[in-house]
């Protein structure tokens, strides 16, 4: 990935061709911004403008329609982090994401281990675990739904009558966390599962081997020549999972649960959702907008420093 | 060369002719974006269609643009931008907002300034009153409205002995308790359920024994109004529901219709409060099953029952148009509230006629007798004049209040808080809410 690509060795590259072909060389200094201009207005327009839009209007108090506003520094921001709500919903995302980092990583690992070793169909095996990567986050929702919903889920009456299991995720906060976190991981180990076959395949043979002969267990192999050789892999998935799981997840959540109940699901890209979509509170839902795009500019930056480093380790 | 010359003239001159016809014969288009899909999508159609063949000088456009919230988001989007609709839908919680938006053209003043002089005492008034600012005007033209009534398995209460309820006047709510009671000794799971728990079990509760919701007469008298809803009546309601929780006579579904209503038709309940909008969705989901509908229930101490509100949504109109465009809104409007097109809307979609006359039409006409079902809700809602309390609830903020009196009753049925201490939250939080909202508009 970090490999030092067509691009860097250009120089070298032009030295020596310049001697033997003809090339043309355009000395306009203005054709070169002319020509990346449709991908910086298209920046600009999707991506900055509504972003300064959200900055603006997160210091402001306003109505719906903008006829009344006002500006009101910080208070925003100031009535969300004295919210106990807010910060319980901080929690509650926290929780989710690691869980669904946890059971979606380690299920993908395991998966891509397994199917590391078959040597019949495996391409077949590939294809059928990456399908329900393809399945969009409200449609996993629904198909879940139908499986564990307490009034008409199929594996939900199930349990209930031959386990007795008291499930009842529509008042139960754990159960209906439990079930989020499901529909959201499952999704996820598809994905998880062809970075991980990719690393996998890229470990040396001749290292397991030789640890084999040495008389390492198959569990020893894993730990000690698997895992680190894999870290770098590991380090981008996981980095990966926790943005899937802050916002992506918001489909899932919006068919399952609704952030209920009782808030016990009300992750916080949903309650953006809630306060500024369904409640119309648009400086509250600015400042809950403005606090994400501080924790992704944060978690991508981490990832920028670290990974790449790692990738080039690794290579 | 000459023919060639005389062509092109003859050419520019058809053309013009033509053009200018276009532009002056050209019918002013009113735009209307509605929340209406499905078989209502096709009455609304139908009743626009009825309206651009009725006159040559305005076409209707209805556009569908998705549920209520999306609906009153593309409303403020498009007025942001200076592109709004002439007529907007939107649902009844946003009332307020919409009300103080500066952003419509109050319906009474339009129908006034062009020369329509509607006598709104022909209309059912705990209708009008729920669009109606402090001094009794129309802020917004009444659309699409319905009440909470109770459904009841009549073949469950058969094999548990119940006789079956009267279509007038309500049960009280120890019966239900009994009636409940005898449901779940006689096998079934639970006794009721309930779609919309915070509309009916709280606003329609209030409503309906006359306690304040809200102060500041449920906040139409000022935006400084504070939430009611922990006294002790409502208290004790929730304590009973509560109650009931705990030994299976009620049972929880969710905060919305899909839930509790699945429960009922699954046969897990017996007793179902929902909006009269559910009389047609049961039609068309109950096969194995014989059902009625009777009132809300009232407690026993209240002798004279007060009508229960309404929930729907209401058509506004923007501001910001030529003059000439609002003659054609208003003469929809009129459009709508004419008999034959109420009558068509009430048998079509189960919403209520918004005129007196319309009604009074049904029933001459026997539609009741035929469809007692359609009658219990407009009996419920017309039963008495909307008081101060009754009529309607006028808070800012109001989609987040309902969202916390659900969340807070959630907290009651799963242990987590006691009645009073959730009901005395729900309050708190929708206090701040009230503020937040007071301050934009200071």
């Amino acid at each position: 990935m970090g490999n030092a690509s067509p691009v860097y060795g250009g120089k070298r590259c032009f030295a020596n061709s310049e001697t033997m072909i003809k090339r043309s060389v355009f000395s306009s200094r203005t054709l070169p911004y002319l020509l990346i201009l449709p991908q910086i207005v298209v920046t600009l327009t999707f991506f900055y403008w509504p972003a300064v839009q959200g900055l603006i209007q997160s210091v402001m108090r306003s109505d719906p329609f903008g006829q009344h506003s006002t500006f009101i520094w910080f208070s925003n921001f100031v009535t969300l982090f004295t919210d106990p709500l807010y910060l319980k919903s901080i929690g509650i995302t926290l929780f989710f994401s690691m869980s669904v980092a946890t059971v979606s990583i380690s299920t993908g690992l395991f998966i891509a281990t397994m199917a590391n070793r078959a040597l019949k169909a495996k391409a077949v095996v590939r294809t059928l675990l990456i399908w329900p990567y393809a399945v969009a986050p409200a449609i996993s929702g629904i198909l879940w739904l139908f499986l564990l919903h307490p009034s008409y889920g199929v594996v939900a009456l199930a349990i209930k009558r031959w386990f007795g299991v008291d499930w009842n995720p529509v008042l139960r906060g754990s159960d209906a966390m439990f079930m989020i976190i499901m529909a959201s991981a499952w999704k996820q180990i598809s994905y998880n599962f062809v970075f991980f076959i990719a690393g996998l395949q890229a470990i040396p043979k001749s290292l397991i081997e030789a640890a084999a002969i040495d008389g390492a267990s198959p569990f020893r192999r894993f730990w000690t020549i698997t895992v680190p050789l894999l870290s770098p892999t590991l380090f981008f998935v996981t980095v990966m999972n926790i943005i899937y799981s802050f916002f992506e997840t918001f489909g899932v959540v919006h068919m399952m649960t609704q952030g209920g109940p009782g808030g016990a699901t009300n992750i916080l890209v949903y309650k953006v959702y809630q306060d500024g979509f369904i409640g119309l509170n648009m400086g509250g839902s600015a400042a809950q907008s403005i606090v994400l795009m501080t924790l992704i500019i944060g978690v991508t930056l981490f990832q920028f420093k670290y990974v790449e480093k790692k990738v080039q380790y690794a290579g | 060369m000459k023919v060639r010359k005389l062509l092109i003239v003859i050419a520019v001159a058809v053309s013009l002719v033509f053009l200018a016809g276009q532009v002056m014969a050209a019918p002013t288009t009113i735009n209307w974006w509605h929340a209406m899909k499905g078989a209502r999508g096709k009455v609304v159609d139908n009743m626009i269609k009825a309206f651009n063949d009725s006159q040559p000088d305005y076409v209707v456009v209805g556009t569908y643009k998705g549920n209520y919230d999306e609906t009153i988001n593309a409303g403020v989007a498009a007025y942001r931008a200076k592109k709004q609709p002439h007529i907007l839908q939107c649902f009844e919680v946003g009332t307020q907002t919409m009300m103080l938006s500066g952003a419509i053209y109050p319906v009474y003043k339009l129908m006034k300034d062009e020369g329509y002089n509607i006598d709104w005492k022909g209309y059912l008034q705990p209708v009008l009153s729920y669009y109606m600012n402090a001094n009794g005007d129309l802020m917004s033209m009444p659309f699409n409205s319905s009440t909470p009534v109770m459904y009841y398995n009549v073949d469950l209460f058969k094999k548990a002995g119940i006789p079956m309820l009267d279509k007038t006047k309500p049960v009280t709510w120890d019966e239900l308790g009994e009636i409940t009671a005898k449901l779940v000794k006689s096998g079934v799971p639970g006794g009721m359920v309930t779609g919309w728990q915070s509309w009916t079990q709280v606003e329609n509760y209030s409503a309906i024994h006359n306690i304040a919701f809200a102060s500041k007469a449920n906040g139409y008298e000022g935006l400084d109004c504070e939430l009611l809803i922990n006294n002790p009546t409502v208290v004790k309601h929730i304590a009973m529901l509560k109650d009931w929780f705990d030994d299976k006579r009620f049972l929880y579904g969710g905060q919305k219709f899909q839930g509790p209503k699945a429960e009922f038709i699954a046969q897990n309940a017996g007793v179902y409060i929902d909006s009269i909008s559910g009389i047609a969705k049961l039609k068309k989901a109950v096969k194995d099953f014989k059902w009625d509908v009777a009132p809300m229930p009232v407690e026993s101490w209240m002798k004279k029952p007060q009508n229960s509100i309404i929930g729907g949504a209401s058509l506004w109109v923007f501001e910001g148009h030529d003059k000439k465009d609002y003659k054609g809104v208003a003469a929809f409007m009129k459009h709508l509230g004419r008999q034959d097109m109420q009558i068509y809307w009430h048998k079509e979609t189960g919403y209520f006629p918004i005129t007196l006359a319309a009604y009074e039409q049904l029933m001459k006409d026997g539609y009741y007798k035929e469809q007692p079902y359609q009658e219990v809700g407009i009996k419920e809602l017309t039963r008495r004049i909307p008081t101060k309390i009754s009529r309607g609830l006028r808070l800012g903020y109001f989609i987040q209040i309902r969202n916390i009196i659900n969340e807070e009753l959630e907290l009651v049925w799963n242990d987590t808080k006691t009645p009073q201490e959730a009901m005395d939250n729900a309050v708190k939080r929708s206090n701040k809410q009230l503020r937040e909202f007071e301050k934009i508009y200071k």
